[in-house]
Order: C-alpha cells, then sequence, then structure tokens
C-alpha cells in the first residue's frame, strides 16, 4: 500500500526539483531511515574512510532499476531470434552534435529519394531545401537570414518546444535549473498553461532583438562598402605585384663599389702594435721563463709527475663501499690541513711537497737545500713578496737561478766578445765563400763528404744553412730529414772522436747545432741518443758474455755520454734518455777493468760525468764512490787492507793494482796540477818516466777533488759517514801524503776536511702514519611503505604482483556478488511471473468454476423447475 | 804433400792386403808399424787405419795369442805350435801397435790423437767380443781392463789440457760398462799420480781429471743399467750392471779426486756442480761434510758455493752445523753483490732465513749487514735486496723496529750497529735502524729509489717474489729502461756553449780538449 504513494511522491519530488538527483539524495540522506551508519571500531589517522556511511535503499533501487533495463530485458528476449535494430543515423554516437545528426540524415534521406527519382525522372532538376524549404523560395526573400543566427534560433526553440512538449519535463527542468533565475519559483509551481504563455512571450522578445541586430550589421556593411570606395581609388596607383618582385630581384645585386666599401669596412684594421720591449722586460720575461723551466725541472727531479700519476688523494665519500668502483670522475680532493690551517689554494703542489717530505727529510736537515727554497716558494704567504729577492735570501748554490745566469752569460758574452771579432771575420770568409743552399743529406757519407776537411767554421755556417733551407716549416718532407740529420751529426762527432788525433776542438763546436737541432725534434734526437747507448750496451754485454769482462768503451761513447748531459736534464727522477745512461755508466764503473793509465783517466771521465749527471738532483751512486775507493787503493803502496775493500772491478792485489803508485820523489816535486788532456785516451803517447808519474799525480789530483765533490753532495745522505768511511780510512791510513807535492797535500785535506767536518746524526727511523681506515658508513636503506600490514617490503614487482593479486580478489568476490545478485533478481522475476501465472490460472479455473457453478446452478434451477414445474 | 801420403797409402795397402791373405808375408806388419811413427799426419791417420783393420781383422779372427802372453824369445825357443807361434807373434805386434797409439794420443794433432782415441776404442770393443785373456774358470767376466786403463791414462795428461778429446770420449761414456771401468781407472790412476807428485798440485793434471769426471751422467735408476758395450753371457751377475757398484766406483773415484788439494778456479767448479751432479749419486754423501766443511771455512766465493751443498746435506741427510748462522753472517762482505754467485747465494740465504724460529736479534743483524753492504751494490743487486729485506720484516716482524721506532733515543752520533762484529748477538744491531735504506731512497736509478721507499710506509702482508729479481743483470736492467714507452722527452733548457761549456762545468776543471 505504501509503495505506490512513495513513488508518487517520489516522482512528484523529481518533477519539482531542481535537479533531480541532487534534491533526491539530499532528500534521501536526511532520511534517517534510509542511511545506514558503518560504525568503525577504530578510528585510525590519515586513513579516509568512503564507506562510513551507505544509502542501502537507493543503491538497492538503482541496481534493480539497471537490471530491469538490462537483465531483464535479455531474459524476456531469450528466446527471441529477432532481433531490433536501431539504424537512425547517429542514434547512439554522443560525439556529433544533434545538427550535424540532422544535417547527415537529410542529406541521406536525399541521396536515397535522388538516387530513386533519376532513375525515373531523367530531366527532372533536384530542387534544393533548406530545412525542408525551397531555395529558390528562400532567395525570393529580401533579407539575407544569417545562417548562423537562425540556426540557432530555431534550433533552440525546437530544442527547447521538444524538451517542453515530449521530453516529459526532464530537459525543459534542466534547463530552468541552469538558468537559475526562477530560483525563488521552486516553491511555487506553474501550471502548464502559464508555461507555455511564456515560452511564446520569450520567442517573440528574442525574434525581435534578431532583428535590430541584423539590421545593424547591413547598415555598417553598406559604410564599408563606400569607405572601400574611396580608398580604392588610392590603392590603384600602386604598381602591380608582378613589377614589385622584379625588382626585389634586382635588389640583392649589389654594386661593385659598394662591395668594396663594405669589404673595406670589414678588413682588418691596422691593430696599435705593442711597443717595443725594453732590455729589462725583455730580460725579466727571460729570467721568467726560465724561473718557471726550473720549477718544471725541479718537479721532475722529485718524480711528481709519476707520483701524481700514481696516487692522488681521492675524495672518498663516506658511503664509499671501498670496492674500487667508481661512479665517475671526482675533482674533489681530500681536505688538507697544514700548520693547522686549512690548505686550500696551493693543495696540489704542497700534497706532492708532503709526499716528497719524507724523503727529503734529511736533505733538509743540513742546511737550507733546494727543498727549502720550493717550500718557500709554495708558502708564499709566509715568504717575501717577489721571487727575486726570495732568490737573494737563499744562499744555496742551487740558488742561482735564471737571475746569476743572465749575469753570467753577460759577463761570458762580455769576454767572448774580443775573441768574437776574430772568429767574425773568419765566420765572414766563410759565408761569403760557400753556396747559400744545401739540401739535407740523405746518408752519413754525404754529410761526411760535406763537412770533412772543411775548417771548424765553414762546417758550422754549412750546418746552419741546411738547417735554415729545410726548415720543416718550408716543406713536408724537411721534418724527417732534419730529423735524420740529428742522427748523421751524431755519427759525424763519434767519428771525429775516434780519429787520431781527436777533432775534439771541432765537436766542441757541432754540440750546438746538435743540441738546436735536439730542441727542434726531441722525440728524433732521444732516438738517436737512445739507439747509440743500446749500441754501446749491447757491444758490453757481449764482450763479458765471451772474455768474462769488459773494457771502458772508446772517447767517442764518452763524449756522447757528455753531449746526453748537454742536450737532456739529466736531474729528472726518470728520462727516456738519461736514466739509461745512467745505468750504462754504472756498469762502466762496475764492469771495466782498470789496466792502463788510460783506463784511469776513462774511469774518472765516468765519474765527473755521474757528478755533473747528478749535481742538481743529489741522487746517490755507489758505483762512484767504489770506483773512487779503488782509486785510491791502487794509488797506496802497500795493501794492508784494513778498514776497507775494494769492490768488483778492482782487486786486493795482482797486477794493475799500483798503476797510480808514484815513488819517485824528484817527479813529487816537479810536478805541477794540469788538466788530463782528453786525447790521451786514443793513444797514449810514448812519454818519459817522469812525465808518466806527473800524470799519475794529476790523475790522484782529480780523483782527491771528486772526492770533495762527492762529500759534499752527499752530506746530507743519513748513512754518510757509511758510504765514506772507506774513503776515510785510505785517505787517513794509507795514502802516503806525506811524501805527496804541496798541492797534492791540499786537496788532500780539503777533501778529509769536507768528510771529517759532517755531524754525525741519526735519528731513529720512524714509519709514516698509517691513515687509520675510516669506519665504513652506511647510509640507512630508505623504504616506501605503501601500506601498514602485510604489504611491507618486496620489490616494485613484487608489490605490484600483489597489488594485482589484491584487486584481482576484490573484482572476483564483486563479480561474484554480482551474479548472485543478478541470479536472484532473476529468480525473483520469475517467480514473479509464475505467481502470476499461476494467479492467473486460479483466476480463471474459478472463473470456470464459477461459470460452472452457474452453469450448474442454472442447470439445477432448469430442473427444478422442470421437476417444479 | 800429398806424394808421400798418397804413396804411403797405396804401400800401406798393399801390404795390409798381404797381410791378411797369407801368413807368409807377414812380416810386412812392420813396415804398417813402422810408418805409425811417421813424421806427417796423413800417413800416421793412414797407418792407423790400416792398424785399425789389419788388427780388427785378426782379432775377429781369432789369430791372436790368447792367455797369458809369453816372452817373444822364449816362445821361439818353446815348443809351441807353429800355429801358436804365428800367433804368439802377431800378439806382440798388436802390442806394439796397441802401444804406438797409446803413445800418438799425445801428438800434436788432433786428429792424430782422435783417431788413435776411437781406434782403441774399437781395439777395447773387439777385445770384449773376442777376449784375449783366458778364462779362468767358466762363465768368469772378460773386460779388456788393461787397455781401457792405458787409454784413461794418457786421456789425462799431466803437461797439456786434453778437454777436446776428452769431450770426444764423451760418446763411450754412455755405454755403462766403459763408464764403470774407466771410474775404477780414473781413481787408480789418481792415486797413482798423486803419489807420485807427493801432493804438489798438478792443475792441468787435475782439470784434465774433472772434465773427464763432471761430464759423466751416472744412471738414477736401477733399470737405466742396460747399455753396454761388451755383452756377458750372464749379464745380471756381473757386478757392472748393479747401480750400487756404479755409485761405489763414483764415489770413491771423487773422494779420491777431491782428497788432493785443488787450484781456486777448480775448487768453484766443483761446488757448482757439486749439489746436483755429485751428491745424488754417492752412496754415502755424508762423506762430503769433510770436504764441504772445509770449503766453507775457506771464505769468498769458495764458501758461497760450498752452502748449496752443505745445505743439501743438512736439509736431506740430517747435517749439524755448529755456528751456521754465525758463518752464514761472516760470508756477507762487500763482494756478495758483485760476485757470479749472487743468485745463488740469496736464493739459498732466503731458504735459510725462511724459518720463522730465528732469534730476531739475528734476523735483525743479517738485514742490518745486508743493507750496510748494499750501500756498494749495483742497482741490480739493489732492486734484489731491497725486496729481500722487506720479505725478512715481514717474516720476523719483531725486526720491524728497524724501520719504525717510535719514541726512541731523539739524536744518536753513532749507528749503534756493530759492522765488524763476527758474532750477530753482539752486533746490537736491533738498536740500531735503517739509515742505508733510507740513504738509497735517493739511489740515482728510480726503480731502486721507489723500492727502498717502500719502508716508509708500513709494508703490505704478502711477500714479494724474488725469485725472478735473482738473476736480474745489469744489461736487462739497462734494456727495460730502454724500452719504457716515454710520452715526451723533457730538454735541457739551459743552452750549451760547447762540450764543456755548462755553467760550473766539472770537466773543464779537470779536462783539457787538447
Amino acid at each position: 500500500m505504501g509503495k505506490p504513494t512513495k513513488q508518487r511522491r517520489k516522482g512528484q519530488v523529481a518533477a519539482r526539483a531542481p535537479g533531480p538527483s541532487g534534491a533526491g539524495m539530499a532528500l534521501v540522506k536526511n532520511n534517517p531511515f534510509e542511511v545506514k551508519v558503518n560504525k568503525q571500531k577504530f578510528n585510525i589517522l590519515g586513513r579516509r574512510t568512503k564507506h562510513d556511511v551507505g544509502l542501502p535503499g537507493v543503491s538497492r533501487s538503482k541496481a534493480v532499476k539497471k537490471r530491469t533495463q538490462t537483465l531483464l530485458k535479455e531474459y524476456k528476449e531469450r528466446e527471441k531470434s529477432n532481433v531490433f535494430k536501431d539504424k537512425r543515423f547517429g542514434e547512439y554516437n554522443t560525439k556529433i552534435s544533434p545538427e550535424e545528426k540532422m544535417m547527415k540524415r537529410f542529406s541521406l534521406e536525399r541521396q536515397q529519394t535522388h538516387e530513386k527519382k533519376s532513375i525515373y525522372n531523367l530531366n527532372e532538376d533536384e530542387e534544393l531545401t533548406h530545412y525542408g524549404q525551397s531555395l529558390a523560395d528562400i532567395e525570393k526573400l529580401n533579407d539575407v537570414i544569417d545562417s548562423d543566427s537562425d540556426n540557432e534560433e530555431r534550433g533552440i526553440l525546437s530544442a527547447e518546444l521538444t524538451a517542453a512538449h515530449f521530453g516529459g519535463g526532464g530537459g525543459l527542468l534542466r534547463r530552468k535549473a541552469l538558468t537559475g533565475e526562477e530560483d525563488e519559483e521552486e516553491e511555487k509551481p506553474k501550471s502548464r498553461k502559464e508555461l507555455i504563455e511564456e515560452l511564446i512571450a520569450k520567442s517573440k522578445q528574442e525574434k525581435r532583438e534578431r532583428q535590430t541586430q541584423r539590421e545593424n550589421a547591413l547598415e555598417l556593411t553598406e559604410k564599408l562598402d563606400t569607405d572601400w570606395k574611396e580608398i580604392q581609388t588610392l590603392l590603384s596607383h600602386k604598381t602591380p605585384k608582378s613589377e614589385r618582385k622584379d625588382k626585389e630581384e634586382e635588389k640583392p645585386k649589389p654594386d661593385e663599389y659598394d662591395m668594396i666599401v663594405r669589404e673595406l669596412g670589414f678588413e682588418m684594421k691596422a691593430q696599435p702594435s705593442d711597443r717595443m720591449k725594453t732590455e729589462e722586460e725583455l730580460a725579466k720575461e727571460e729570467q721568467e721563463r726560465l724561473q718557471k723551466l726550473e720549477a718544471d725541472r725541479l718537479r721532475r727531479m722529485h718524480g711528481k709527475d709519476e707520483q701524481e700519476n700514481k696516487k692522488k688523494p681521492k675524495h672518498m665519500s663516506a658511503d664509499d663501499l671501498a670496492d674500487g668502483f667508481i661512479l665517475d670522475k671526482d675533482d674533489r680532493r681530500l681536505l688538507s690541513y697544514k700548520g693547522g690551517k686549512l690548505n686550500v689554494g696551493n693543495e696540489e703542489e704542497e700534497g706532492g711537497n708532503e709526499e716528497e717530505e719524507g724523503e727529503c727529510e734529511e736533505e733538509n736537515e743540513g742546511e737550507p737545500g733546494r727543498e727549502d727554497e720550493e717550500e718557500a716558494i709554495v708558502e708564499e704567504d709566509d715568504a717575501t713578496d717577489s721571487p727575486s729577492d726570495l732568490e737573494s735570501d737563499m744562499g744555496s748554490e742551487e740558488e742561482v737561478t735564471a737571475n746569476e745566469e743572465q749575469k753570467k752569460k753577460h759577463k761570458g758574452n762580455e769576454k767572448k766578445l774580443q775573441s768574437e771579432e776574430e772568429e767574425n771575420a773568419k765566420i765572414e770568409a766563410a759565408r761569403s765563400e760557400l753556396p747559400y743552399t744545401f739540401t739535407v743529406p740523405e746518408s752519413y757519407e754525404k754529410l761526411k763528404s760535406l763537412l770533412f776537411g772543411r775548417i771548424i767554421e765553414e762546417q758550422l755556417v754549412i750546418l746552419e744553412r741546411i738547417q735554415k733551407c729545410n726548415h720543416p716549416s718550408l716543406a713536408v718532407g724537411n721534418k724527417a730529414k732534419l730529423e735524420k740529420l740529428f742522427g748523421f751529426l751524431l755519427e759525424y762527432i763519434g767519428e771525429l772522436a775516434t780519429v787520431e788525433p781527436p777533432e775534439l776542438r771541432t765537436i766542441d763546436k757541432l754540440v750546438l747545432p746538435l743540441y738546436s737541432l735536439c730542441q727542434m725534434f726531441p722525440e728524433a734526437a732521444s732516438n738517436s741518443v737512445k739507439f747509440v747507448l743500446q749500441d754501446a750496451a749491447h757491444d758490453m754485454e757481449e764482450m763479458i758474455e765471451v772474455k768474462g769482462r769488459a773494457t771502458f768503451p772508446g772517447l767517442d761513447m764518452l763524449i756522447y755520454l757528455k753531449i746526453t748531459a748537454i742536450l737532456f736534464p739529466t736531474s729528472d727522477f726518470r728520462h727516456p734518455v738519461v736514466t739509461p745512461a745512467l745505468v750504462y755508466m754504472g756498469q762502466l764503473l762496475t764492469k771495466c777493468q782498470v789496466m792502463t793509465l788510460q783506463d784511469v783517466v776513462k774511469g774518472l771521465f765516468v765519474c765527473c760525468l755521474f757528478l755533473e749527471y747528478v749535481s742538481l738532483s743529489q741522487r746517490f751512486i755507489p758505483e762512484l764512490i767504489n770506483f773512487l775507493v779503488g782509486m785510491l787503493h791502487i794509488a797506496i803502496p802497500q795493501k794492508r787492507l784494513q778498514s776497507y775493500t775494494p769492490v768488483h772491478p778492482f782487486r786486493p792485489a795482482g797486477k794493475n793494482s799500483e798503476l797510480l803508485l808514484v815513488c819517485d820523489k824528484k817527479d813529487m816535486e816537479t810536478w805541477q796540477k794540469q788538466n788530463l788532456p782528453l786525447n790521451i785516451m786514443t793513444k797514449l803517447k810514448e812519454s818519459s818516466k817522469t812525465e808518466m808519474n806527473h800524470f799519475r799525480l794529476s790523475c790522484l789530483a782529480v780523483c782527491l777533488d771528486l772526492i770533495k765533490k762527492c762529500a759534499a753532495l752527499y752530506e746530507s745522505l743519513s748513512s754518510f759517514h757509511e758510504i765514506m768511511q772507506p774513503i776515510r780510512a785510505l785517505l787517513t791510513e794509507h795514502i802516503p801524503v806525506s811524501e805527496y807535492p804541496k798541492q797534492l797535500q791540499e786537496l788532500h785535506q780539503n777533501a778529509l776536511k769536507e768528510i771529517e767536518d759532517k755531524g754525525k746524526h741519526y735519528t731513529p727511523l720512524v714509519c709514516e702514519k698509517k691513515k687509520p681506515v675510516p669506519l665504513k658508513l652506511y647510509t640507512p636503506k630508505i623504504v616506501k611503505v605503501l601500506e601498514f600490514g602485510r604489504k611491507q617490503g618486496g620489490s616494485k614487482e613484487e608489490q605490484e604482483r600483489k597489488r594485482l593479486i589484491h584487486k584481482h580478489k576484490r573484482e572476483f568476490k564483486g563479480a561474484v556478488r554480482e551474479i548472485r545478485k543478478d541470479n536472484q533478481f532473476l529468480a525473483r522475476m520469475q517467480l514473479s511471473e509464475i505467481m502470476e501465472r499461476d494467479s492467473d490460472r486460479k483466476r480463471k479455473v474459478k472463473n470456470l468454476f464459477n461459470s460452472l457453478a452457474t452453469q450448474e446452478g442454472e442447470w439445477k434451477a432448469m430442473k427444478r423447475k422442470k421437476f417444479k414445474n | 804433400m800429398a806424394q808421400p801420403g798418397q804413396s804411403a797409402a797405396a804401400a800401406l795397402a798393399s801390404s795390409l792386403e798381404s797381410v791378411l791373405r797369407s801368413r807368409g808375408s807377414a812380416n810386412r806388419v812392420f813396415e804398417i808399424l813402422e810408418l805409425l811413427q811417421a813424421e806427417e799426419a796423413d800417413v800416421i791417420l793412414c797407418a792407423i787405419r790400416t792398424c785399425s783393420r789389419l788388427f780388427g781383422a785378426l782379432l775377429e779372427r781369432g789369430e791372436l795369442f790368447v792367455g797369458q802372453l809369453p816372452d817373444e824369445e822364449t816362445s821361439l825357443r818353446d815348443n809351441y805350435s807353429a800355429e801358436d807361434k804365428y800367433k804368439i807373434w802377431m800378439r806382440h805386434r798388436y802390442n806394439s801397435c796397441v802401444n804406438c797409439l797409446v803413445e800418438l794420443m799425445s801428438h800434436e794433432s788432433f786428429q792424430v790423437k782422435e783417431l788413435s782415441l776411437t781406434t782403441l776404442m774399437k781395439f777395447v770393443d773387439l777385445e770384449g767380443k773376442n777376449p784375449l785373456v783366458k778364462e779362468e774358470w767358466k762363465g768368469s767376466f772378460r773386460f779388456p781392463r788393461e787397455l781401457l786403463k792405458l787409454v784413461v791414462k794418457n786421456l789425462i795428461p799431466c803437461e797439456e789440457d786434453s778437454s777436446l778429446l776428452i769431450s770426444r770420449f764423451q760418446e763411450y761414456l754412455e755405454y755403462d760398462d766403459i763408464r764403470y771401468f774407466v771410474m775404477k781407472a780414473v781413481a787408480e790412476n789418481i792415486g797413482q799420480v798423486m803419489h807420485k807428485t807427493k801432493e804438489v798440485p798438478l792443475p792441468i793434471y787435475q782439470q784434465n781429471v774433472f772434465s773427464l769426471i763432471s761430464s759423466m751422467s751416472m744412471p738414477s735408476k736401477e733399470n737405466e743399467v742396460v747399455n753396454f758395450m761388451v755383452q756377458q753371457a750372464n749379464q745380471e751377475e756381473w757386478k757392472v750392471s748393479k747401480l750400487k757398484e756404479h755409485k761405489r766406483a763414483f764415489e770413491r773415484m771423487w773422494l779420491g779426486f777431491l782428497k788432493h788439494k785443488l787450484p781456486t778456479s777448480l775448487y768453484k767448479k766443483v761446488l757448482v756442480i757439486l749439489h746436483d751432479s755429485i751428491l745424488p749419486h754417492l752412496n754415502e754423501p755424508t762423506l762430503m761434510i769433510d770436504f764441504l766443511t772445509v770449503a766453507y771455512d775457506i771464505g769468498g766465493a769458495i764458501s758461497l758455493l760450498a752452502l748449496n751443498g752443505l745445505f743439501v746435506l743438512i736439509h736431506q741427510h740430517n747435517l749439524e752445523y755448529p755456528d751456521f748462522y754465525k758463518k752464514l753472517y761472516s760470508l756477507l762482505d762487500a763482494s756478495i753483490y758483485h760476485v757470479k754467485y749472487r743468485a745463488r747465494f740469496f736464493h739459498l740465504a732466503d731458504l735459510f732465513l725462511s724459518s720463522s724460529h730465528l732469534p730476531a736479534y739475528l734476523v735483525a743483524a743479517f738485514i742490518k749487514r745486508l743493507s750496510r753492504l748494499a750501500l756498494t751494490a749495483p742497482p741490480q743487486a739493489l732492486l734484489m735486496v731491497i725486496p729481500f729485506i722487506c720479505n725478512l720484516f715481514r717474516r720476523h716482524p719483531a725486526c720491524k723496529v728497524l724501520v719504525h721506532r717510535p719514541g726512541g733515543p731523539e739524536d744518536l752520533s753513532e749507528d749503534p750497529y756493530i759492522m765488524d762484529e763476527e758474532e750477530p748477538s753482539e752486533s746490537r744491531a736491533l738498536e740500531s735502524s735503517l739509515w742505508e735504506l733510507q740513504t738509497l731512497q735517493n739511489h740515482y736509478h728510480p726503480d731502486v729509489s721507489q723500492a727502498a721507499a717502500v719502508v716508509n710506509q708500513s709494508l703490505s702482508e704478502l711477500e714479494d717474489d724474488i725469485s725472478e729479481l735473482l738473476e736480474l743483470s745489469a744489461y736487462e736492467l739497462f734494456d727495460r729502461e730502454l724500452k719504457k714507452k716515454a710520452t715526451g722527452v723533457p730538454l735541457e733548457f739551459e743552452q750549451v756553449r760547447g762540450l764543456f761549456g755548462k755553467k760550473n762545468d766539472l770537466f773543464a776543471e779537470h779536462f783539457a780538449l787538447e
């Protein structure tokens, strides 16, 4: 009983309410009997609940409604094979607007009719229509109807009308809700008649308005037309378009004059050049260059490049796993402190310095050495302000850098000037005589034929001209040719050293072009020198293998070694040419037997070479000390062999062990120190015994001087006294000093003093402190917690999988529920059907019974009547 | 020159033929024997060849007298059959031929020497097959010992070096029986010669003996004794086929040789081969103890070499050597880094010092001494000895005070270590520090400098492998440096002004160009 009333009321409400759902919902929501509250047991913060309030009635009715529309329909049509198909164009296509839809439908309709007609009516013209009206009719009308406005009007009107007339109120109601003006009328429902009247009035008003608009527009167009005519006359003067194009093509063709002008504009203007540098500036520049080179040399001497390449303190993250994995190149450095201050600016140099310090500690102890200087330069904050001051502060020999060098050069130049004048004359003569161009000799023989036999100056000029004529910048192949020239020149020098007598003066001068060539082609030069060294070392190795011992090489090899020192920096920690040369020289001093006085001179020459090589780097050479010990050993009369032992090439006793021994008193007295002539190496002159003795004493003098130099060089080494012990023993105990001439005694005294003056300082060694290995700190692993409870953990895919499983489960449940509900619904429907059928039948049976009863009754009545009758 | 040679050859050929054809012309043997003493080497060679063929054939035919040879004179008188008389006569000719050949072994021409040697050995072979000695009892072993003794005696003359001939003889030493009897002969010969000269050293003779006996390659297993020149009927029972007998003969020979004073060079050579080609083949290696201890006490290179043999004895034969380490310590002198046997010595020293039970003072003394001596060492030795010292530190961490002594006395006026002290325990090495290695950090060779810098840091746990460094030679070092790939060659920036033109040039002070 209640249900129909409720439905009706609902319908009424819906009809009146502005939005059926919104109003309905509000109403339902307000009804406490409709609302079901899902009580929560615990209130969880941050969790949003969707389903705390439900409207079971509403949702159920919705579901039922939907089922009746779909499931029920299906059910009813379950045994029907006919299908209702809606073939109206675009009926269910929501994308097409209704207007378009109508247009299409119309055109389709027209097409159909046209095709049909044209078959039978051949000559009939198509009558065009617009909205069902013949276009011919429309054209006859004067006022052109703006299609848009017309369309709009009709569309709206029709829509409204259709909504009002056939929509059952839905559309109209919506419209009303949209306009929103008549909100207050909500309470007072209007009657149907009123509504229609209102509509008509409204449409009339709109029509009027549109008409006025159209009139305005017409007026405006007319005005525009008149205006245009006025302007048109003006425009007609302009040239036609095609002509204008031609002009444009002409434009890029520049005038020759213009071109020149522009070119001039872009041409490089003569810049005001720098002024000529003054002498001082030039000197300063040179000094700076030399300083830079010197710094470079120092760096190489300490082998910093190598160390830097090897271990550069790298920035290490606290998160570093020390597994050697480097994500990216990191150019940050470790923070370092020096003297309590944060070390920022000079980090690189100082880093290297600190590494070096371990090595150089002892060196620094004695006196301000080179390291001091270097450090001073580095720590410029507390040093003086200018580098030149700095240099003057430092007293050591090595400090003589650019400044003094310069002075020296000047001095040398002055000295040279006089002799140069004479030489210049010679050179001039040579210049004028010789041809001006030379080709680079292709082979050594050619070079030899070119140079040999000429005077030194001519040779120099020839070499100079070869270099100039074939400068690498002049032709492509010149570089290779000149590179070869270096090798040939080297060979030539070697040959000059081997001829008898050796042309040392020429070699002396030839070093200059050699140097300049070397500066031009360092690679080729180093290769040539290396080749020479390799040859020599190989020869010596072979000789040792065959004979079991080696002999000193000729003068040429010694000259080569000297030239190596001239061409390459000998102080480098490791140098591709100098290091092998040093090794070779070491071999010379250990492997070669000293059998003649020539060998002694050669040995001393090699010693000098060694000292020269390490004069800057102050490196320790055991072979040198050994050889000097050996030299003293062969100079003493009685070999008691106490407190020293001569090492390898020297024997404690035997032949050649008294090579430098001088016994003749007379010769001792007449001796004067003289430089050892180099040509003695190639051939020992037959000379008197006195001369030989003098020669021996000269050798001894050189030896003593070298000892002194060594002592000065190695004083900073921590084992200085252990190194010098055999020499000191020899000097103090074994050498017959008292018999020697005064000059030698003096040298002896100097050498001994140099050795003994050094204090004995031994500081126990302490390892460098090992850097404590930092504890490995790991950043905590942060995992996004998606939901408390069971869904924690797992990788992304795992989570995704779980999520999908969960979703599937839920959907599955939902689907099961839906199916169940569908079934229930169907069952209900079937039941109601059956009930209906039953009741129908009952009713029919009842009717039958009724009719039968009445029939029976009638029959009985008839019978009774009969009987009665 | 060719004329006499050819004619002689023709004559020899004809006489050979006639002698072999009929006994009647047997006297022509003298013609052949005569030519053995000819002047020209060609003729002699020809004669030797003829003799070889003649007596070879006779030996094979059995036309030489077997048994105790009667005197030539008596045999003619005695009642021998004509056949026997001929055989006796021929045997005498054979003997004189052998004597001639033995003499020819000291001929100046090597060809003659060689041919006579091979001919004699051919006779040895043939005599072995057709013995000239009577069978004493059935199955007794017969071998031409006397002939071989003669050959050996002339193979090792006292006057001249016969190493060439000995190397030619080598191929016969492959035969086990020959070697066995040669060993016996040599032992006997040494005894005779030395007894005769009364202990005066004979360098050439000893050298010859050495080159003969050092080239013998002994079999190491019993079943390797199979190669015989002369096959005997009951080979198995012959003592020549027993390895033990071989060893005994070998031992006797060597002991006999080493009993006498040897020249130094020979001493070294013996010691070099002692440990791997002598000691394993002795029955009683311990018999060498005396020889080795004497050698070890000599000092210098000989001691270094004796070390190897001693090591074998100590290691494998339980030799207890008192004060071994003290002795080893005293062996360390300035020459160890320069001698040829450096690698060998350091290999052994590494073995001896590898025991972790050595007291720290001892190891420290070794370290200190080695590094002190390293101040005079060439770079190739330094590159080896620095890792060696580092290894010692690793094995004996107690010695690390040498490189790390925090809180020690600040300034010492003297190195506490006493270099001249013989006794390692007295050397106060543990109180010292390794300033030597610190010094070597300034060595001119970059690799040495870097290697020495290792002591600045705390050492890594792993030992360095020094086996490759042991044999490092100076030339290798040079080559390695030369082959290093260099990027860029720094150049001298100071302008030159001639060969001796640098500032402060040392050469200008001491040398003159003219």
